[in-house]
């Protein structure tokens, strides 16, 4: 393979990784506190693309100021589902609150096909094609924007937790639960909280995505596999992990689509979820299981 | 533990087996097909993940390498639809063997077990969508040959008693397993591995056997949608939409119950056709609908509804002591 | 796009969400007003994939369909025979669930199913349907399975793969002659389903001996979240021409990938059956990066007043002029005419007339009707290609709009 296309290709795993991050952090800290598998996370990233979509639509909105109305708006939207639909009606059973993020995902997902129909939609911004020359190859402007996103994000959400009392709590709930609720921590609304942050996160993330990418009612699925793999490899509920992981993610779908073809390389991700789960189950970051 | 006996099966399948006689509309023949596809499909699940307790996101796994099996045998090598069905089971349960061989004695269990095997079941689509024995991307088709040599049915009575009698067997062998000492290590092992181990029961090999079991129904289900529908690609084989659903069956109609699966799935087909026929033709709509029961249905009843007749049981139970009487 | 966004107000939006809410919640579609005849004379059935992955391909499938159904009930129906009940069914994307639709429907006693829309989904679909003989009208689906299976009750008025194929490589080599053969150097971008595989197949065996040289042929999957990593390939590879066979979404971000790198193929983007290259849509929402792109594809009669006077309905309504509005338009009407030769709404009756079809008075810019094992024999593709804002024909000659750009200019 000549350098020529293995060094912008190692780039471009790189940039799409720091995007799987940005999904995968998230879900990363969802499983961690509540230890549950999201299913509704895709479609919960598909809705924030539509509501990107539309504030740049009606309002003019650029995404990346967008951004600062949908991550606050998202964080109520997760609380909200959490605290009274997720956690209510699961009963506190895992296999139940599958099904009830299953039943989300499907309710979100049609309830966008159904407003606003199947269209796949694109933003068209003055800098969608900016890019940066670079070795031989151009980088898109706003993929680097979203590289940054996703290690500040990250970075943020490290120091959230690890710094302040909310952080604290909900890393406490994290290790063992029935020992915060004894301290006097209130469980739910940590809960809601975190799941609340996790939404908050894939705004942020249908925000940076949307200059390069489309919105229709499915694409959201699209990043699920991708990102669960994510948080398999970093280590649940490791922020530093999903950010890593991203990234590893990112190169090794790049590589293994480069050496053996864009359908076959796929494969490359999930090879190495099944080599990770096999043989270093608690991921590269996560705590030793 | 439910131990119950084999009479309710027996009634429950002469029941459904008597519907064609009385009922000779085809929408609802093929309504129940594809519910008993499903109920197949988890039941297969269920042994594995209702009795075992260990939940896959991955029977695509199975089902698909069922459904392309008798595919590639009959289009390829011109074998017979019969023995193709049975090697294709076998090469299901193979494949459930396979997996678990390579994940159990690693311990992964709860959410791990989950995604190892989604991961597995996607390595296979993907593989099924290159591969030109599979077809690759354009699938397989099957000649269509009606009649029951090539085990493709003109009648729509006779496909529902097929799937009816496939569907029975796995009931049967369900019982059997809840009855048997096999089945009282699996309940072990789901409620703990380690005090199953301590009581001398090897977790791995118990669970592995489990997931042989487990895939077999699930291949045979897989089997099924090949002679049905006559066409398989790497999607339909492998994607998501089968694990879900089977796990969806389960659960809803009751894990770690013999009837569960069957319930399950016909509720969930009951559901989906309802939700149509309120919300008309608006695309979407149906499934919105469907989405917010699935939430109710879960919120009222965790344990599903086979999960329903036990808490009715034991509400019942304790009225009777409060009354006075005992529990006999 | 910059200027579009002014012309959609709140109100509008607003306006538009809160009507098909209302609308489709009394069960009638916002978009076409669907004219439910209230116990029409003759049941049809229209099956679309309106949710799931390929919902705006049924849609717009339902669209075509619906104005049909209209037109047809305004003119007072069927010579004698009667209005149009339409049953509407959605497939959800899956053969599964086509299937269910189709029992459905044959319950509900229509005497014909239009539609369908995926090569998987119809081929499952006019199977049931056969059991029935129940006539059976596949809109688009092309893979060539769905006509060689000798069932009486299935048709399909549009071309299948191997005419496309056959078509598209003829036409190329007709261009590149024109032009003085600049091109020898070919790539193939595809999807990795049954249409774009079966496509890839076909243009391999037939490009060679069309006298291009196939440099690489780079299968992907749907969805492909990101085709940087393919546009490298083609700019090492540096290809005469790239042929890309894909779905709506991964073709633009195609196109606009490589856009970005600035990547050009020295001849031409040739694409047959391409998701976006000859649509509306994409034109106007991508000019600069849909450019002088070509497809070989499904297209409707420019010359034909009927389908002019389709596209101005369709663009009122706010909707983009796509295939498979005027393919679900004609299949209709073609079933209309062959109800009213059949004098019935029988199903045996229908399968005769319809195999012995010659109707005329679709928009497609076909050959003279004539079925053979279910498949129209005039059925053919269209080359078409984007120059400035607007998809000009550029052959077959005798529709000709414009005269083909090729090589491409320049950057």
């Amino acid at each position: 393979m000549q350098l020529s296309i293995l060094f912008p290709a190692i780039v471009n795993g790189i940039l799409n990784g720091a995007l799987y991050a940005l999904v995968a952090l998230g879900l990363t800290l969802v499983y961690g506190v509540l230890h549950i598998i999201n299913f509704a996370h895709g479609a919960l990233l598909t809705a924030a693309l539509f509501a990107a979509f539309y504030l740049y639509l009606i309002f003019g909105l650029d995404p990346y100021i967008a951004l600062l109305i949908l991550t606050p708006a998202f964080f109520v939207v997760g609380y909200v589902l959490q605290r009274f639909v997720i956690g209510p009606f699961s009963h506190g059973d895992d296999s139940n609150t599958l099904l009830v993020t299953l039943g989300l995902a499907v309710i979100i997902e049609n309830g966008l096909l159904f407003a606003f129909r199947g269209d796949t939609r694109t933003v068209d911004l003055s800098y969608s094609f900016a890019v940066v020359p670079f070795a031989g190859m151009f980088i898109s402007v706003p993929r680097l924007v979203g590289f940054g996103g996703a290690v500040a994000v990250a970075a943020l959400l490290w120091l959230l937790l690890t710094l302040t009392d909310t952080g604290k709590a909900i890393r406490a709930v994290a290790k063992e639960k029935l020992g915060a609720q004894l301290s006097g921590i209130d469980v739910p609304h940590i809960y809601a909280l975190t799941f609340g942050l996790g939404a908050a996160c894939v705004a942020v993330a249908a925000c940076l995505l949307i200059p390069t990418y489309y919105v229709n009612p499915h694409v959201g699925n699209a990043f699920v596999l991708v990102a669960f793999t994510t948080v398999v490899l970093g280590g649940m509920g490791s922020i530093p992990g999903a950010l890593i992981g991203g990234l590893f993610v990112g190169l090794i779908e790049s590589l293994c689509g480069l050496y053996l073809g864009e359908s076959l390389g796929q494969i490359g991700i999930f090879l190495m979820f099944i080599l990770v789960l096999l043989f270093r189950p608690s991921g590269l970051l996560g705590a030793r299981a | 533990m439910n131990r119950g006996g084999f009479l309710p099966i027996v009634v429950v399948v002469a029941a459904l087996a008597c519907v064609p006689l009385a009922v000779h509309s085809d929408l609802v023949l093929n309504f129940l097909v594809t519910a008993l596809l499903l109920t197949l499909a988890g039941q297969g699940w269920n042994v594995l993940g209702g009795y075992g307790g260990q939940y896959s996101f991955g029977h695509a796994a199975f089902f698909g390498t069922g459904a392309y099996t008798t595919a590639i045998l009959q289009t390829r090598y011109g074998l017979n639809a019969w023995p193709a069905f049975a090697l294709a089971i076998t090469a299901g349960a193979t494949m459930g063997a396979a997996i678990g061989a390579l994940t159990f004695p690693s311990g992964l269990r709860g959410s791990y077990f989950a995604l190892v095997t989604l991961a597995f079941a996607e390595v296979l689509r993907i593989l099924a969508s290159v591969a030109p024995v599979t077809g690759a991307g354009v699938g397989i088709l099957i000649r269509l040959d009606p009649g029951l040599h090539a085990l493709q049915f003109s009648s729509r009575a006779v496909s529902y008693w097929f799937i009816l009698s496939l569907v029975a067997t796995a009931l049967v062998a369900t019982r059997l397993i809840e009855r048997s000492r096999f089945g009282a290590w699996l309940v072990a092992v789901r409620e703990g591995e380690a005090a199953a181990r301590a009581l001398g029961v090897d977790p791995t090999r118990v669970k592995l056997t489990a997931m042989t079991v487990s895939a077999a129904f699930t291949a045979a289900a897989g089997c099924f949608y090949v002679q049905h529908f006559l066409f398989i690609d790497a999607p339909i084989a492998y994607g998501p939409w089968i694990s879900v659903e089977a796990l969806l069956a389960s659960i809803i109609g009751g894990v770690g119950t013999a009837f569960g699966p069957l319930l399950g799935a016909l509720m969930v087909k009951t559901l989906g056709e309802a939700a149509k026929l309120i919300t008309g033709d608006a695309p979407g709509l149906d499934l919105m609908l469907y989405g917010l029961v699935l939430i109710l249905v879960v919120g009222i009843a965790p344990r599903g509804v086979a999960g329903i007749g036990v808490r009715c049981r034991t509400w019942l139970a304790r009225r009777h002591i409060r009354a006075g009487g005992s529990t006999a | 796009m910059p200027n579009n966004r002014k012309r959609f107000t709140r109100r509008k939006f607003l306006r538009s969400t809160a009507l098909t809410a209302m609308a489709s919640a009394t069960g009638v579609i916002a978009a076409p007003s669907l004219l439910r005849a209230q116990g029409g004379a003759v049941k049809i059935g229209f099956l679309q994939p309106v949710s799931g992955a390929l919902a705006y391909s049924g849609q717009q499938g339902r669209l075509g369909a619906a104005i049909a159904v209209d037109e047809i009930n305004a003119a007072g129906g069927i010579k004698d025979v009667g209005k149009i009940e339409a049953l509407l069914g959605d497939a959800q994307s899956t053969p599964e669930g086509g299937n269910a639709e189709v029992e459905k429907m044959n319950s509900a006693g229509v005497s014909a199913i239009v539609g369908g829309y995926g090569s998987s989904i119809c081929l499952a679909t006019s199977q049931t349907a056969a059991r029935y003989d129940l006539p059976y009208l596949v809109d688009v689906g092309v893979t060539d399975a769905i006509v060689t299976r000798g069932l009486k009750n299935t048709f399909r008025f549009g071309p299948g793969f191997g005419v496309i194929a056959k078509t598209a490589l003829a036409n190329l080599v007709a261009i590149n002659e024109a032009a003085g053969k600049p091109a020898k150097t070919v790539m193939i971008v595809h999807e990795d389903s049954a249409f774009g595989s079966g496509l890839a197949k076909l243009l391999s065996e037939q490009l060679p001996v069309g006298g291009f040289q196939i440099l690489e042929t780079i299968p992907h999957p749907t969805p492909t979240r990101d085709f940087n990593n393919v546009v490298l390939k083609i700019k090492a590879a540096d290809p005469d021409i790239v042929i890309p066979a894909n779905y709506y979404n991964e073709y633009v971000l195609l196109a606009r990938t490589m856009q970005q790198q600035q990547v050009r193929p020295k001849a031409a983007i040739y694409s047959v059956l391409g998701g976006a290259a000859s649509s509306y849509k994409f034109v106007k929402e991508f000019q600069q990066a849909a450019q002088f792109i070509m497809d070989c594809n499904h297209w409707f009669d420019p010359r034909n007043a009927k389908a002019q006077a389709l596209k101005s309905k369709v663009e009122a309504k706010g909707q983009f002029f796509t295939y498979e509005v005027y393919l679900n338009y004609s299949c209709t009407l073609l079933l209309a005419d062959a109800i009213e030769r059949a004098k019935s709404s029988d199903r045996a009756k229908i399968i005769e007339t319809l195999s012995t079809s010659t109707f005329a008075g679709h928009v497609m810019p076909y050959g003279p009707t004539k079925f053979v094992n279910g498949q129209n024999q005039g059925a053919v593709p269209t080359n078409t290609q984007v120059i400035g804002s607007d998809i000009q024909v550029i052959l077959p000659e005798a529709f000709a709009s414009a005269k083909a750009v090729y090589p491409m200019p320049r950057a």
